[in-house]
C-alpha cells in the first residue's frame, strides 16, 4: 500500500504556451445578476489555473444546482452540471476513476451544506483529492430568496418573513471536524487573495474546502459587500498557524466586527483516498485500464465455486 | 430408482446464530462435486440471533430450477423447527434432531425419527455448533454415501481455523455417521453420480461476476438486504481483479458516484434494494439526461417501505418504471435465474454503452440469495465488450483554447468560441460520439439541465422551445427499433394449438413456472409458458402474437396488484383472463401454480392466491 505523497505532475509541468485568463472563458457568459459575488470567484479560478499551468482538458469542473452551480458552463474545462447537492458524490466517482484529472467542485451553500451535507461530511473524511469552492451567499438565490444553512439567526427571507429561528452551520469548523485537510475562507471581493488560496488548494493533496463569501446582491441585503469589506481580516496577517486546529476553530467561530479569511487549517501529509486505495497501485487511472478479466483470473474464481 | 429422476430435498431449520450456513455449504459442495444439480432457498428473518431460519436444498441428477414441493429429510437444530415443520413430513421421510434437548411431538405415518444423543456423541462438547456437524455425518449415512467425501469437505471448510478444529469436526461427524449406521434405517435410494463436477453460486455472485466479466472497474454500494451479496463479492475480489469498490454514505451518493466514475470512462455499476433504489431515483434520470452509461441493480424484497426485509417479492416494477421525472430512455431487464443474471450483465453493459443511457436490472431475493448449481463451462467470463462510440484520443492540431470568431459558438456574440466538439450532436441515430474527460480538443460540459448540442444549457437564459424539442427527439431517437437488438421471449411447453392455458411470468418466476408446466403436461393438462425478461424494451409484437393464438392467458407474479399485468395492459392493451399471485413473502412452489391452473380451469376464480404451507 502506497501512502507517500508525490508531487502533482500536471502542476509542476509548464505548458508549451502560457495561457491567459480569457483562455478559460466558457462558451457563454455568466447569467448571474450584475454585481454577483460569483464573478469574482470565476475570474479568480481562471487566474489560478493560468498560474498553475493547467490546460482546460486536464480539468474537470463539477457542480450541483443553484446560481453558482451554473459555473461549469462559464468556465473552459471539462464540466459536469449535476443534480442538486450531489456534486461531491459525482466528483468522488470521477476523481477516483481518473485521478489524473484536476477536479474542482463549484457550488453554493444550500447545495453543499444543506441538501448535499451528507456528501460534504464524507468527502472530507475520505480526503478525496479535489478542490471544493463554495460560493457562500447565505441565501437561496435561484429560488428567489429563502433561508439557507448559513443564513444568520433572525435573518428575514421569503421563507422566514419574521426572522429565522435556526442557527447557521459553520462550514469551517464543520469541515475541520469532518477531517478535511485544507480548510480556507475567502471573500470574492478580494480576488487576489482568493486566487492565491485556490492555487494553494490545488497544490494541496487531499480534500480542500474554500468557503467564499460571495454576496447575493439581489436577495441578501444583510451580508453585502460593505458588510464583508468592513469585517474581513486575513489570517495571514495575524500570524495564524494552519497546523493548529484548535486555533483554527477559535478563529473560525469569531463572527462579529471581525471575520477571518485565509487558510484556517491544513494537514499537508495526510494520505488521500487514492493513496490508500491499493487498486490504484497498479498504475494509471481506472478509466484508462483494459476492461475485462483474464482467463487465469476467471479460472481461479470458478475453481473456488467448486 | 435408476430410470426415475433422483429428486431429493433436505431442510435444515434453527435459529439465527445456530450456524445453518456451514452445514448448508458443506452439503452443497458434496453434491455439486458429485455432479448433482441443486437449488437452495434460505428462508430467514431480519435478526442476527434468534428467530427462525429454514434452508431448503433440493438435489437432483437433472437441472433443478426451484426448491420444489416436498421435503425428504428434516434436520431440526431447535425445538421450534420440530414444532413448525414435523407436520410437513410424509411417509418414508427422516427427521434428525438432538434427542437430548428436542422432543418430537407426533409424527405422521411412516416418518422415521432419528434422535441423536448429541452429548454422548460429542463428549458433552460445550460448543453448541458441533451438533450441526454430527447431523452432517448422520445425513451422509442415511443417504448411503461414503464418509470420505464429508471428511474432505469438512477439512476444506474448517482448515483456516486450524488442524484442531478440523479434527474435532471430522471426529463428531464420524460419530454421527457411525451412530446412524447402527441405529437408523437409511433411505431406500442410491444417490447417483452426475457426469462432471458442477460449481455453486448465488444470484448475487452471478450479478457481480457478470459485471466483472463485462469490465466493471468501479462498483459502489450501501449495504441493503438482499443486495449486499453483490457488494461482498466485489469487495472480496476487488484487489485481484483491479476493480475499485466503494461503500458510500447513502444510495444517493452511490448512484451519483457511479455516474461520476462512468462519465470519465469506467464501466460502473451499483446494487441496492427497493428502498435504496428509491433514493437513487433522481440519479437514474440524471444519467439519462447526461447520456452516461451506468447500470443499477434493484434486488427486490417485500415492500412497501422497509416491508419484510428478508422476504421476496416482485413489487418494485412500477417504482422502476416510474423512477425519475420526465421522459427518458433506459433499459429495464429482469433476469430469470443466476446464470441468466450473469449473462445479462455484459449484454446490458454493451447496450448502455452503445445507447449512452442507464440500464436497470430487476432481481429479487429469490434469485439473488438463492443458491444454484452451475456448469462451470457455462460461465464465460470473457464476453464480447463493445463500448460504442467513444472518443479517447486527442485530435491533431485541435486545442481547447478558444480561437476564431465568437459567432462560431452558435450562441451569438456572447462567451468564447467553441473547440467545435458537439457532445450531444444531433445525429440521425440520436447517438453522439462521447469524448472522455482528459482528452485534449474535446473539452465540453455535460448537463442535467436541458442543453444544446454543445452542452450549453438551454434551461435558463437561453430557453428555446425549438432546441428543447430537438434534444428530446434526439434522445428518444436512440430507442427507435431498439427491441430488434434483443431476443424476444419465446413459448415453451405444450404446442400453442393444444395449450389450454398460456402462463406468462417475468423474471425470477421462470424456474417454478417451467416445472409447473412440466407437471401439468404430464398430468394431461396442456399448458405452455411465455417468460418475459426484457421489460424495456418490451417485445409487444411478439407478446401480442402469443395472446392472439392463446386459448386462455394467465399471468403469474409475486405481488398483490398484478404490476406486470397492469404494465402489459398499458403498453399493449392486452388483458389476461386469469392471475396467479403470491404476496406473503415466500416464493412460489411448483404445486402452487399447478393448483392455480386447475382452479382457474375449473372456473372457480380469476385470481388464485396459493396458501403458503411452510411457515417460516
Amino acid at each position: 500500500m502506497s501512502v507517500e505523497t508525490v508531487p502533482r505532475e500536471a502542476v509542476e509541468e509548464k505548458p508549451a504556451t502560457p495561457l491567459k485568463a480569457k483562455d478559460f472563458k466558457g462558451k457563454v457568459d455568466p447569467d448571474w445578476c450584475p454585481g454577483c459575488g460569483d464573478f469574482g470567484v470565476l475570474s479568480s479560478l481562471q487566474r489560478a489555473c493560468v498560474n498553475l499551468g493547467l490546460r482546460p482538458h486536464e480539468i474537470l469542473t463539477i457542480s450541483g444546482i443553484g446560481c453558482s452551480s451554473n459555473f461549469p458552463g462559464f468556465f473552459n474545462s471539462y464540466g459536469m452540471h449535476t443534480l442538486h447537492g450531489r456534486a461531491l458524490a459525482v466528483a468522488t466517482g470521477a476523481q477516483m476513476a481518473n485521478h489524473e484529472l484536476t477536479v474542482f467542485v463549484t457550488g453554493g451553500d444550500g447545495d453543499g451544506y444543506g441538501i448535499g451535507g451528507n456528501h460534504f461530511t464524507h468527502t472530507a473524511r475520505r480526503n478525496v483529492d479535489l478542490t471544493y469552492i463554495v460560493m457562500d451567499n447565505q441565501i437561496y438565490g435561484l429560488t428567489t430568496g429563502q433561508v439557507s444553512p448559513t443564513s444568520s439567526i433572525e435573518m428575514k427571507t421569503k421563507s422566514t418573513p419574521f426572522g429565522s429561528v435556526e442557527s447557521p452551520i459553520n462550514p469551517i469548523t464543520a469541515a475541520i471536524m469532518n477531517g478535511a485537510t485544507f480548510v480556507a475562507r475567502a471573500f470574492s471581493g478580494d480576488a487576489r487573495h482568493l486566487t492565491g488560496l485556490i492555487e494553494q488548494a490545488v497544490r494541496h493533496r487531499g480534500f480542500a474546502l474554500i468557503d467564499v463569501f460571495s454576496p447575493c446582491v439581489t436577495f441578501n441585503k444583510d451580508n453585502d459587500y460593505p458588510f464583508f469589506k468592513q469585517r474581513v481580516k486575513k489570517l495571514e496577517d495575524e500570524g495564524h498557524d494552519p497546523g493548529d486546529w484548535k486555533a483554527a476553530c477559535e478563529k473560525a467561530l469569531i463572527w462579529g466586527d471581525e471575520i477571518y479569511t485565509g487558510l484556517f487549517f491544513q494537514k499537508p501529509d495526510t494520505p488521500t483516498l487514492g493513496d490508500r486505495e491499493p487498486v490504484l497501485d497498479e498504475g494509471g487511472s481506472m478509466a484508462g485500464r483494459e476492461l475485462g478479466i483474464t482467463p487465469g483470473q476467471s479460472d481461479r474464481i470458478i475453481k473456488r465455486m467448486m | 430408482m435408476s430410470s426415475e429422476r433422483f429428486d431429493f430435498a433436505i431442510a435444515i431449520g434453527g435459529a439465527a446464530g445456530q450456524g445453518i450456513a456451514t452445514p448448508g455449504n458443506v452439503l452443497a459442495r458434496i453434491f455439486i462435486r458429485r455432479g448433482l444439480h441443486l437449488n437452495a432457498y434460505n428462508a430467514y428473518q431480519s435478526i442476527i440471533r434468534g428467530g427462525h431460519i429454514f434452508l431448503t436444498m433440493r438435489i437432483s441428477d437433472r437441472p433443478v430450477h426451484n426448491h420444489g414441493d416436498k421435503l425428504d429429510l428434516l434436520v431440526c437444530l431447535n425445538q421450534d423447527t420440530m414444532d413448525r415443520h414435523l407436520g410437513l413430513m410424509g411417509p418414508g421421510t427422516r427427521v434428525i434432531y438432538n434427542g437430548d434437548t428436542i422432543t418430537p411431538g407426533s409424527p405422521g405415518d411412516g416418518v422415521h425419527l432419528c434422535p441423536l444423543p448429541i452429548g454422548e456423541l460429542t463428549d458433552n462438547n460445550r460448543n453448541k455448533l458441533v451438533q450441526n456437524t454430527v447431523a452432517l455425518g448422520t445425513i451422509l449415512n442415511l443417504l448411503g454415501m461414503d464418509f470420505q467425501i464429508l471428511e474432505e469437505i469438512i477439512t476444506m471448510q474448517f482448515q483456516r481455523k486450524g488442524q484442531e478444529v478440523v479434527d474435532e469436526n471430522v471426529g463428531v461427524a464420524r460419530a454421527g455417521f457411525d451412530y446412524a449406521a447402527e441405529h437408523f434405517e437409511h433411505f431406500n435410494l442410491a444417490v447417483p453420480s452426475g457426469g462432471k463436477p458442477l460449481a455453486v453460486w448465488t444470484g448475487n455472485d452471478a450479478l457481480a461476476m457478470g459485471g466483472a466479466s463485462a469490465g466493471v472497474k468501479f462498483y459502489c454500494a450501501y449495504p441493503m438486504s438482499p443486495s449486499t451479496g453483490v457488494l461482498h463479492w466485489m469487495a472480496q475480489n476487488a484487489r485481484e481483479l483491479g476493480i475499485m469498490v466503494r461503500q458510500v454514505e447513502d444510495e444517493i451518493g452511490v448512484a451519483n458516484m457511479a455516474i461520476g466514475a462512468a462519465h470519465v470512462g469506467c464501466r460502473s455499476m451499483c446494487a441496492t434494494s427497493g428502498g435504496g433504489f428509491a433514493l437513487m431515483t433522481e440519479a437514474v434520470g440524471s444519467a439519462a439526461m447526461l447520456e452516461i452509461p451506468v447500470v443499477f441493480i434493484d434486488v427486490q424484497r417485500a415492500g412497501p417501505s422497509t416491508g419484510v426485509p428478508t422476504k421476496t417479492e416482485q413489487g418494485d416494477l412500477w417504482q422502476i418504471l416510474g423512477a425519475s421525472q420526465g421522459d427518458f430512455e433506459r433499459f429495464i431487464v429482469a433476469p430469470t435465474d443466476a446464470l441468466d443474471a450473469f449473462n445479462t450483465m455484459p449484454e446490458l453493459f454493451n447496450l448502455v454503452d452503445h445507447f449512452q443511457c442507464p440500464g436497470i436490472v430487476i432481481s429479487d431475493l429469490l434469485i439473488s440469495e438463492g443458491t444454484f448449481s452451475v456448469d462451470p463451462e457455462a460461465i464465460d467470463m470473457q464476453p464480447e465488450i463493445d463500448r460504442g462510440e467513444l472518443i479517447t484520443e486527442s485530435r491533431n492540431g485541435v486545442s481547447d483554447i478558444p480561437t476564431g470568431s465568437q459567432e462560431a459558438n452558435g450562441h451569438g456574440l456572447i462567451g468564447a468560441p467553441s473547440n467545435g466538439y458537439l457532445r450531444y450532436e444531433n445525429t440521425d441515430s440520436g447517438i453522439s460520439p462521447r469524448a472522455l474527460p482528459g482528452v485534449e480538443g474535446y473539452a465540453h460540459v455535460v448537463a442535467t439541465d436541458e442543453h444544446d448540442e454543445d452542452g450549453v444549457l438551454v434551461s435558463d437564459e437561453f430557453t428555446n422551445p425549438h432546441k428543447r424539442r430537438k434534444m428530446v427527439e434526439k434522445r428518444a431517437r436512440k430507442f427507435k427499433d431498439v427491441a430488434r437488438r434483443i431476443e424476444p421471449p419465446t413459448l415453451s411447453g405444450a404446442d400453442a394449438a393444444d395449450a389450454e392455458i398460456t402462463l406468462i411470468g417475468w423474471g425470477s418466476t421462470h424456474g417454478v413456472i417451467r416445472e409447473a408446466v412440466e407437471i401439468l403436461n404430464r398430468d394431461g393438462i396442456a399448458v405452455n409458458h411465455l417468460p418475459v425478461k426484457w421489460i424495456v424494451p418490451l417485445h409487444a409484437e411478439a407478446i401480442a402474437e402469443v395472446f392472439a393464438s392463446a386459448k386462455r392467458t394467465v399471468i403469474v407474479e409475486n405481488n398483490h396488484s398484478g404490476q406486470f399485468h397492469r404494465y402489459l395492459r398499458g403498453e399493449t392493451g392486452l388483458t389476461a383472463e386469469g392471475h396467479i399471485r403470491k404476496y406473503d413473502g415466500e416464493p412460489f412452489m411448483p404445486h402452487h401454480i399447478v393448483d392455480g391452473v386447475k382452479e382457474l380451469l375449473a372456473g372457480q376464480t380469476d385470481i388464485f392466491v396459493p396458501y403458503q404451507e411452510v411457515i417460516v
